[in-house]
């Protein structure tokens, strides 16, 4: 049952008052304000995000909170309203953006401590919560993305936070076109949708609507839209093959590393599909597409991630592949399982981020993880709360991603997708692996930090180790809402979930035990091989590399993917923008056109001015000739 | 009147109008002008209109002439020869004229010109039947022809006179400065 | 009885002499001139034709040209002597201020 519920206003007004004040207010008032109002505003909305989900929870199963805003297109029997709706799917995102969002606001209170621009920051930070509230709490697709288009411009707004260096402008750049790809699928996706509906005579863009009459598709419309709309996700989530923004992504700030490209903008594209769970159950094809672009960008990211030097490339390839499970989850039927991993990699991954961005802070800007090192001792906090972090994207048993990751391959495995299954298990010995290389290369072995950054090396304040231990906590504690059926209160979880995304249909029976146990060896093998190559023999990995320099220049370099991008996309772009549009149409014909009448009229009145002589006997000339003429008519043709 | 008097007139009048547009001194073209005037009047008399030719030589001959003759002195004019200029006007000019008259020519040609003679009323061309058309018929054509006059005499006063100011001898120049208003900021 | 069509082609013929040299000379004095003997050979046309149509009404049309003929004879002149003295010169080549 729906019931109009207020308090989700206020969940939006907040950050947008947020926005106003940092945009008109925050260079008048200071640093201290801002400080206060930017987190300050996302902790009032995450006050009245529990206060609307507790609301719900006391709810029947299969509820909504619902609040219409004002109307927003009428046009015949089109009719759109704005309007918001907390139901299990979008209550469990509301909690996790409002949430985590808060706590990385605070976090940047510190990290942003010493640039000047703070108060474009918040402001921008601001907009990006309140814009992907918008596309949570969206009751219609129209209005999601508008939220969509939202979240793909603070993106932009934020990677290139600091324009001044041409690199970083260009990366925002880059990320808003691919992102804009993506889009026009998206779009394509939901004219599909509200067409086909149309030809049968409803004309909506609600998503209950839409699902009541979801017999209406045909098997070809629906997996026409739901390819569309997965070519948005890709862009949004970045899959193969919109991925390439992501890396690249990486020169904005860290806290909106660890908001925007961990925990919630690149998770839309998962929501989207959980929200559509109806319409996608329709077109097995497309599930089949999804899963298989899933399980491939997994295993590719992870391959990537094994070689690159970067701190944070790394967890962001490692993001890209997380993504890529929480899509074979979603191509295997298992929504609800995508849902799951997405709130415990929000934890854990923008924890990650956030330690990351705590070590970066600490060394003065470096990131290369070949010049750090036995910072164990030196960052106590930072270290301990990533090592939680690890163990929980590696998926120890007891901590959350285990939890999650086990019900995606659970999933897989029983939807009949054997191929996929193999493949997930071999990509989560990979995360074993290149995670802990993450952990040993930076905290432990000698140090290989340079001179002039060791002394400032540093734990950081309060402000951001504090939001560091809150994310550690739930990344032990977050996956425990979801435990194994059998186990204590059962998949808690998937169930208060399955009025709003489906529920799971297992088609092969599998011992539960027998998987998660070949899913966490794989992982400790990774482990295993890490300790070896990082701790042990730290040679080694110098070895290999010179050994087998081909394969690890081609992972260094991403495959070549940019560069095969650049070629094929980007410069015949390019050329045909400046040569033939530039230059054929624009010079030539379009100012040639302009140019050219003006220079056909002076010519011609050039021309035409010299039969004024001034001369009357020339003029006399002239009229003598138009009297014969009329003469002549007169004489031989009137006169017979 | 007799065909022969007719063709001795009809020659001096084209001979003498040649005279007018090819002799170089514009006294000389002026006085073949009087003279095709004269051979004009002269037919005007011979075709019965008797006072509008003695008015064409007392007035036109007589008056306008003398007036065209005292302005060629006025203005001392010179001898010019006819090779200057614009030869191609020249010559396109002169075909246009035979051209013109090559296409009225056949049209008056006996042939072609159906017309009936009749016979001339009574009195046709004497001073009387003149002056009952003019102040009876054409009364109000009359008036304001007298008013044409009018305006001529005034106006040729008019563009002819010089401007009190213009009094001194020297060149056009200094004419036309002195004539021009009083200009721009006072020196 | 002289035939009209004399007496047309003597007007026909005069009337083209006086076009010719308007066109040919360059002194505007002599084009003023062929001027008139345009006009003459208009005032002769009428005549003969007032004679074969017998109605007088050609004379009287005569008449009135030669007044207006008068009239801008003197008005003309008026113009040539003050362009004489802003100009220096009565030749038609050089009074082109209308060129462009």
């Amino acid at each position: 049952m729906s019931v109009e519920f207020s308090g989700l206003g206020l969940i939006l007004l907040f950050p947008l008052l947020g926005v106003l004040f940092n945009v008109f207010l925050g260079a008048r008032f200071g640093r201290g304000a801002v400080n206060l109002v930017g987190p300050g505003v996302m902790f009032l909305s995450f006050a009245a995000a529990i206060w609307a989900f507790v609301t719900l929870l006391t709810m029947p199963s299969g509820s909504a909170l619902t609040l219409n805003l004002w109307d927003w297109i009428q046009s015949g029997d089109f009719h759109v309203d704005v309007i918001l709706r907390v139901d299990a799917l979008s209550g469990v995102m509301l909690m996790v953006v409002t949430g985590v969002g808060a706590f990385i606001h605070l976090y940047s209170v510190g990290y942003m401590a010493h640039d000047e621009d703070y108060a474009r920051f918040f402001a921008y930070l601001n907009l990006f919560a309140l814009s992907m509230l918008v596309l949570v709490l969206a009751s219609s697709i129209l209005l999601m993305f508008v939220g969509w288009e939202g979240v793909g411009l603070c993106s932009y707004l934020l990677i290139g936070f600091w324009y001044p260096n041409p690199e970083f402008a260009r990366n925002g750049r880059k990320a808003f076109v691919v992102n804009r790809i993506g889009d026009a699928g998206f779009v394509l996706g939901m004219l599909t949708i509200i067409v086909t509906l149309a030809r049968h005579g409803v004309w909506t863009v609600e998503f209950t609507e839409i699902g009541a009459h979801a017999a209406m598709f045909s098997t070809t419309a629906a997996t026409a839209a739901c390819l569309l709309l997965f070519l948005g996700a890709t862009g949004k989530s970045a899959q193969i093959p919109l991925y390439v923004w992501l890396p690249d992504a990486m020169v904005g700030p860290t806290p909106v590393s660890a908001l925007i490209h961990a925990a919630t903008m690149v998770t839309a594209g998962v929501y989207m599909c959980a929200r559509l769970h109806f319409l996608f159950v329709l077109a097995p094809d497309a599930l089949n597409v999804v899963a298989i672009i899933g399980t491939l960008t997994a295993l590719f990211a992870a391959t990537i991630a094994l070689v690159q030097p970067d701190i944070k490339r790394v967890l962001a390839y490692s993001t890209i592949s997380q993504l890529g499970y929480m899509f074979l989850a979603v191509g295997s039927g298992a929504f609800a399982a995508g849902v799951f991993h997405l709130m415990t990699h929000a934890f854990f991954k923008g924890l990650l981020f956030l330690c990351a961005g705590s070590v970066i802070h600490a060394m003065s800007g470096e990131q290369d993880m070949n010049k750090m090192g036995a910072l164990r001792r030196k960052l106590p906090i930072t270290h301990a709360t990533m090592l939680i972090a690890t163990l929980a994207i590696v998926a120890t048993p007891g901590f959350s991603g285990f939890f999650s990751k086990d019900l995606i391959l659970q999933a897989a495995y029983q939807s009949g997708h054997f191929g996929l299954w193999l493949i997930g298990v071999i990509t989560a010995g990979l995360t074993a692996f290149y995670m802990f290389r993450l952990i040993f290369m930076t905290f432990y072995g000698d140090s290989r930090v340079e001179q002039d950054k060791l002394h400032h090396v540093h734990e950081s304040p309060p402000v951001m180790t504090i939001p560091l231990i809150v994310l550690a906590f739930f990344s032990i504690v977050g996956g425990w809402v979801g435990l194994p059926d059998g186990v204590l209160w059962g998949n808690a979880f998937v169930h208060f979930l399955e009025p709003a995304a489906g529920a799971l249909h297992p088609t092969v029976a599998a011992s539960t035990a027998v998987l998660s146990g070949v899913g966490t060896g794989a992982a400790a093998i990774g482990f295993v091989i890490a300790y070896l190559f990082y701790i042990r023999f730290p040679g080694l990995p110098m070895l290999l590399q010179w050994r087998a320099k081909g394969i690890y220049e081609v992972l260094l370099d991403k495959y070549y993917i940019d560069q095969i991008y650049d070629f094929i996309v980007t410069r015949p772009l390019f050329f045909i923008s400046e040569k033939v549009f530039g230059k054929a149409v624009d010079s030539y014909a379009i100012d040639g056109f302009a140019v050219g009448t003006g220079l056909a009229v002076e010519t011609s009145g050039e021309i035409a001015r010299r039969a004024e002589t001034g001369n009357v006997q020339h003029y006399a000339l002239v009229y003598l000739l138009g009297v014969i003429g009329v003469v002549a008519y007169y004489l031989f043709l009137v006169m017979r | 009147m007799p065909a022969g008097l007719f063709f001795f007139l009809a020659a001096l009048t084209v001979l003498s109008a040649l005279g007018v547009i090819l002799q170089r001194n514009p006294v000389h073209c002026l006085l073949s002008l009087v003279l095709t005037l004269l051979a004009i009047g002269v037919l005007f008399i011979g075709e019965d209109a008797t006072v509008v030719g003695f008015l064409q030589i007392i007035v036109y001959a007589g008056a306008i002439m003398v007036l065209f003759l005292f302005v060629i002195w006025l203005l001392n004019l010179p001898s010019e020869s006819l090779a200057t200029g614009h030869l191609a006007l020249k010559l396109f000019g002169s075909l246009a004229a035979a051209a013109l008259l090559a296409e009225v020519v056949p049209f008056v040609l006996p042939a072609r010109l159906a017309t009936t003679q009749n016979a001339t009323p009574l009195g046709y061309g004497a001073m009387d039947s003149l002056s009952q058309k003019l102040f009876g018929e054409y009364l109000i054509a009359f008036e304001v022809t007298s008013l044409l006059l009018l305006v001529a005499v005034v106006g040729s006063v008019a563009l002819a006179s010089r401007s009190p100011a213009r009094r001194t001898p020297q060149g056009t120049s200094a004419a036309a400065a002195a004539s021009e208003p009083p200009a721009g900021e006072p020196a | 009885m002289v035939p009209l069509s004399y007496l047309l082609g003597l007007s026909a013929a005069v009337f083209a002499i006086g076009v010719a040299g308007m066109l040919i000379r360059g002194n505007i004095l002599v084009m003023f001139m062929s001027i008139e003997l345009m006009l003459n050979a208009v005032n002769l046309a009428f005549i003969a034709f007032a004679r074969n149509l017998g109605n007088m009404d050609g004379q009287v049309i005569v008449f009135f040209v030669m007044t207006v003929a008068a009239a801008e004879a003197a008005v003309g002149l008026a113009l040539i002597i003050s362009i004489f003295r802003n100009r220096e010169t009565v030749h038609a080549d050089q009074l082109t201020l209308l060129r462009w």
